[in-house]
């Protein structure tokens, strides 16, 4: 599905973050990337998406070379990306995002489907813009709700998609997680600190450093990263708990 | 009524195959019709060019549409429109001015529109400009609206200039008697080598008045606006004015807000934002499949909205 074969990338102030990541995101699973702050995730995701192009190495989608392809096109060919941090707009709606992410008009019963999987109530936000005036928690949910949404994604890439949401979504975004494993057809990458994301992933890659460190099925990863005792030293400072 | 007319009218109003209600259509300083209702009567001034538009307080919710044309280069109009608003009436305005050229002289159009609202009246003013045509002579609409607001009235005033008018001068002025309420709505949209100037002054003397002004603008290609807004305040009065624009290109913006607060419980506030569109606002819409063309043009679109 996606090979990255010996990734680099610098920052324009020639620092480099990403040192030779070699990685095979399995087809049809769901992956998850931890690891400590600063140690590549973030600029691994947007260079999956296209929002970075690597400084050398090579990235293979179902075979196809993309690395020199641009965002757009890695979209069009079904590479979906929801960001950290949202992005804000003044003057586009949130039904004007979900539409512009499905490609399509939406009636009021489909958007309310798809902002109830967030945990949104459609009928309060639909009309609203999706600036300032929205929560980060609000913003952060539709967000992920036009990576969920979007047509024909085949490999979707969710960056610490549990950022800035409160427990009663977090559940419900782990449940919209698992359904979407269920429905299966498609591959799903989330980067992410959560021990209760890992619990539900096929894979766990841990990347430190700007390389993959640890990668393998993620029952035998995830026991090695949990909290060893009750104050959370966790291993490589990278796994949240809940109440941590 | 000729054919330009009828393309004009389809942008600037929900013109189809004809109004209802009340009406009156310039095409090219003269008309192209009139129609009054039954609590709306125009009537043409005799003094000078225009038509006084008197609406009953019996209007309620009724719509009336006063839109001007100028179809071809040459033209050069001039009109003075006063309202009418009898207390407790509620209408809805539609204006608006398209001005083609297809030729090298310039096609101006220049309303001077005067509100008179009575006490607990509510107007709807919607208005919007667009410049059309090949030729190279300049498309000019320079708007006057002199707003007078009487106690407990409400007015609401969307205003927008599409594309297209070479160069404008617009100036608004209200003045509120207490209790009035004022909203205004200006967006504008400038591109190549087009100027626009907007200017308001709005007078907040009653107690209890407030003013929402929100513009916002893009200029594109190597245009130029320059934003003037004034809020004076002289009693308790609530203000809020607000100017956003987007550079696209060479275009420049020159926002120079005013607030003057003559009593101690006057509320005055401004905000202003100019600059590019965000890089991110760009990817976001890349990584849903769209060009970056496509997705600067979707932003603008909203912004504008």
């Amino acid at each position: 599905m996606l090979e990255l074969k010996n990734i680099h990338w610098k920052t324009p102030e020639n620092e480099e973050i990403v040192k030779g990541i070699d990685l095979s995101i399995p087809e049809g699973k769901l992956t998850v990337i931890t690891g400590p702050n600063g140690g590549g995730k973030t600029s691994l995701a947007k260079l999956i998406a296209g929002l970075y192009t690597p400084s050398t190495g090579q990235i293979l989608y179902n075979k196809e070379d993309i690395t020199a392809l641009s965002i757009t096109e890695r979209a069009g060919k079904g590479i979906a990306y929801a960001f950290q941090q949202p992005v804000r707009f003044k003057g586009l709606t949130v039904r004007d995002l979900l539409e512009l992410s499905a490609e399509d008009t939406l009636s009021e019963d489909k958007l309310c489907a798809m902002l109830s999987t967030v945990g949104l109530c459609a009928q309060e936000y639909i009309d609203r813009n999706v600036d300032g005036s929205l929560s980060g928690g609000e913003s952060k949910r539709i967000e992920i709700a036009t990576v969920l949404n979007r047509k024909n994604a085949k490999l979707l890439v969710f960056d610490e998609p549990e950022a800035g949401i409160d427990l009663w979504s977090f559940s419900n975004l782990i449940k919209a997680f698992e359904d979407l494993k269920k429905q299966g057809g498609r591959t799903i990458v989330i980067i992410s600190h959560q021990e209760r994301i890992m619990e539900i992933a096929d894979h766990i890659a841990v990347i430190a450093e700007g390389k993959v460190q640890t990668f393998g099925p993620g029952s035998e990863v995830l026991p090695s990263l949990l909290c060893k005792d009750k104050k959370c030293a966790c291993p490589m400072n990278s796994i949240k708990k809940e109440g941590c | 009524m000729n054919s330009v007319t009828k393309e004009l009218l389809s942008s600037i109003s929900d013109f189809k195959e004809g109004f209802k209600g009340a009406y009156n259509i310039r095409e090219d300083s003269g008309c192209a019709g009139r129609q009054s209702s039954e609590y709306i009567k125009i009537e043409p001034k005799h003094d000078k060019p225009g038509i006084v538009i008197r609406i009953s307080a019996k209007a309620q919710q009724e719509t009336v549409y006063i839109p001007a044309c100028v179809t071809h280069s040459g033209v050069s109009d001039l009109v003075y429109n006063d309202f009418i608003v009898e207390d407790g009436a509620d209408v809805i305005i539609v204006a608006g001015c398209g001005v083609h050229s297809d030729g090298e002289e310039e096609a101006r159009h220049n309303g001077i529109h005067r509100f008179m609202i009575g006490k607990n009246a509510k107007v709807v003013y919607k208005e919007k400009h667009i410049g059309t045509g090949k030729g190279t002579g300049a498309r000019n609409i320079d708007p006057v609206t002199e707003i007078a607001m009487g106690e407990n009235s409400y007015m609401e005033m969307d205003t927008m200039q599409i594309s297209g008018v070479t160069s404008t001068n617009r100036t608004t002025t209200a003045a509120l008697a207490a209790g009035a309420k004022l909203v205004i709505r200006e967006r504008l949209l400038t591109d190549g080598e087009e100027y626009a100037k907007s200017d308001f002054k709005v007078s907040l003397y009653g107690e209890d008045s407030g003013v929402d002004l929100v513009s916002r603008s893009v200029a594109k290609g190597n245009s130029h606006q320059d934003y003037h807004s004034v809020i004076i305040g002289s009693c308790r009065c609530t203000g809020h004015s607000e100017c956003d624009a987007i550079l696209v290109g060479n275009g420049v913006v020159n926002a120079a807000p005013e607030l003057h607060a003559e009593n101690l419980d006057a509320s005055l506030i401004h905000e202003a934002a100019i600059g590019k569109i965000a890089g991110e606002q760009i990817i976001k819409l890349c990584t849903l499949g769209l060009t970056e063309e496509e997705a600067e043009q979707k932003i603008i679109e909203g912004f504008l909205k």
